[in-house]
């Protein structure tokens, strides 16, 4: 078998012959592809729905800038409320004490198990359980609340995985120090696993920037629009997508700054 | 060795269990203030867990560790207050990543002891220059060798001023070329009259710093005595046969 194998190769193409062959079909099928899209489609029209200069400039002097603002600080808000009952539920999730540990599992399994959307909705109907239930900060309570909720039950995993990668022997130096089983996860643990952490967070930071277009259920006015709702009724009211396309770079000029950042953030460490 | 006044540390039946594993079965063992005794024997022998029970790292499900007398598995006992006095050295030195060598000195210092930061760094100045790395003070734990890293790892715990010093196999994770640097540290120790504990396959080590060898396996204490008798002149048989092992392994198979 081995022996005769490079002669028989004479009939049949080598591997890296066949292989550049394969390469020399792919390019073609896409150049095809480009030169159909560039005869068939319509493109003064598919300019004017989703790249009307007129439009740009009245969308963007015309509430973006609150929109954006409104997405940010939604998200930011979140995401910090999320942190930290995140980072609570993970250490209940390591709890010594079993019911935390139930709880924790619980309240974290069911959040990460529901379509955000479903709890955003389930949240903006609360005051029907609890009549008079109002939170402060319109409209930044309810939409950092709702995000947190959510935020908190992904991060709490993160977190944990976090925790747990730092190696035993640090908490066991802290230990051996004198430090108490606290101090040790303040000082040596929870420093290090945050450093960990950072990318998977950043990751949870950007999914929550997505969820953060889900918050209108809860119950914003149009003063409160972010980017999602903001760009729909521009787009709505001018029937051109144009809006949504502007809207759409909005949460890129958040996001692709955020991936910069942490690419820098890992490379350092 | 004063055997008549009262032990720093000692240990009373203690015993150990890893699931059905019995490491430690029954140990009894004391150690006088200014001793310096060498724990030697097979992998798997026990001699880590005991050293481990010492600060309670592992806690004995069975007996005592008595330290000044006091009852360390007694759950009233305050136990991150007597592991002050307890410093410890581990074979993969696990110094704090993040923190540079003084800080991995003074962080102790500042968060246990609520010293002053200048207070605390001039302490950890001293241990460094003690362990003779006193140009390494801004050095962050992965650029140090392995060397360098046990001896940060030595002056961190020195920086506590404990009465007691336990290592746990200090050197098995050095290249070799690297063993001298820290047993020379660990011998100046020695020399200025700390207590000493040393989990060890360092033999010449064990034979010229010690004052005491302890011979422990299967769980147990199997002979202890001066390094000239149970290193070089060993009466049990499974003393004579480690030994072998460990002085000449090409010849045994």
């Amino acid at each position: 078998m081995a022996g005769s194998a490079p002669r028989g190769a004479g009939r049949r193409l080598s591997p890296r012959r066949r292989a550049r062959r394969i390469r020399a079909l792919q390019y073609a099928v896409l150049v095809a592809l480009v030169v159909a899209a560039a005869l068939l489609a319509d493109w003064r029209l598919i300019g004017k729905s989703f790249f009307d200069p007129q439009l740009i400039r009245y969308t963007l002097l015309h509430g973006f800038v609150d929109a954006l603002w409104h997405t940010a600080a939604y998200t930011a808000g979140g995401f910090l409320l999320g942190l930290l009952a995140g980072t609570l539920l993970a250490l209940m999730r390591l709890s010594e004490v079993a019911p935390y540990r139930w709880l924790a599992t619980i309240y974290i399994e069911f959040f990460r198990g529901l379509p955000a959307l479903v709890v955003f909705m389930a949240f903006s109907l609360l005051p029907l359980a609890f009549s008079g239930l109002t939170l402060p900060w319109y409209p930044y309570g309810p939409a950092w609340a709702a995000l947190g909720i959510v935020g908190s039950a992904y991060m709490a995993e993160t977190i944990r995985a976090g925790i747990q990668a730092v190696p035993r022997g640090q908490v066991e130096a802290a230990r051996s120090l004198g430090m108490s089983a606290g101090q040790a996860m303040r000082k040596i643990t929870l420093p290090q696993a945050f450093r960990i952490m950072v990318p998977p967070l950043t990751n949870e930071l950007i999914m929550l920037i997505k969820d953060s277009s889900l918050v209108f259920v809860v119950g914003l006015s149009a003063s409160g629009f972010e980017l999602t709702m903001f760009g729909r009724s521009m787009a709505n009211s001018n029937v051109n997508i144009t809006p949504l396309v502007v809207a759409g770079l909005g949460y890129l000029a958040i996001t692709l700054p955020l991936s910069i950042l942490v690419r820098r953030m890992e490379a350092r460490a | 060795m004063p055997a008549t006044s009262e032990p720093l540390i000692a240990t009373r039946d203690l015993h150990k269990w890893f699931g059905h594993n019995h490491v430690l079965q029954g140990i009894d063992f004391a150690v006088a203030r200014g001793e310096v005794v060498c724990v030697i024997g097979p992998s798997g022998s026990g001699k880590s867990t005991l050293l481990r029970c010492l600060n309670l790292l592992e806690r004995p499900q069975r007996g005592a560790v008595l330290f000044h007398g006091e009852d360390l598995v007694d759950p009233d006992c305050d136990i991150d207050a007597v592991r002050r006095h307890i410093g410890m050295v581990f074979q993969q030195f696990n110094l704090f990543p993040l923190h540079n060598a003084l800080r991995n000195c003074t962080v102790a210092l500042i968060t246990v002891l609520g010293m002053k930061r200048a207070e605390a760094e001039h302490i950890a100045r001293a241990n460094l220059e003690r362990v003779g790395l006193a140009d390494k003070i801004d050095a962050l734990p992965a650029s140090l060798s392995g060397g360098q890293q046990q001896r940060v790892a030595i002056a961190r715990a020195l920086s506590m001023d404990p009465q007691l010093m336990l290592f746990d196999e200090p050197t098995s994770a050095l290249d070799p070329e690297l063993v001298g640097e820290v047993l020379a540290v660990m011998r100046k120790l020695a020399e200025a009259g700390m207590t000493m504990i040393v989990v060890t396959h360092e033999m010449t080590f064990a034979r010229q710093v010690a004052d005491r060898v302890v011979f422990m396996d299967d769980g147990g204490i199997v002979e202890q005595g001066p390094p000239e008798e149970v290193v070089g002149a060993p009466r049990e048989q499974r003393t004579q046969d480690f030994l072998q092992r460990v002085l000449d392994p090409v010849h045994t198979g």
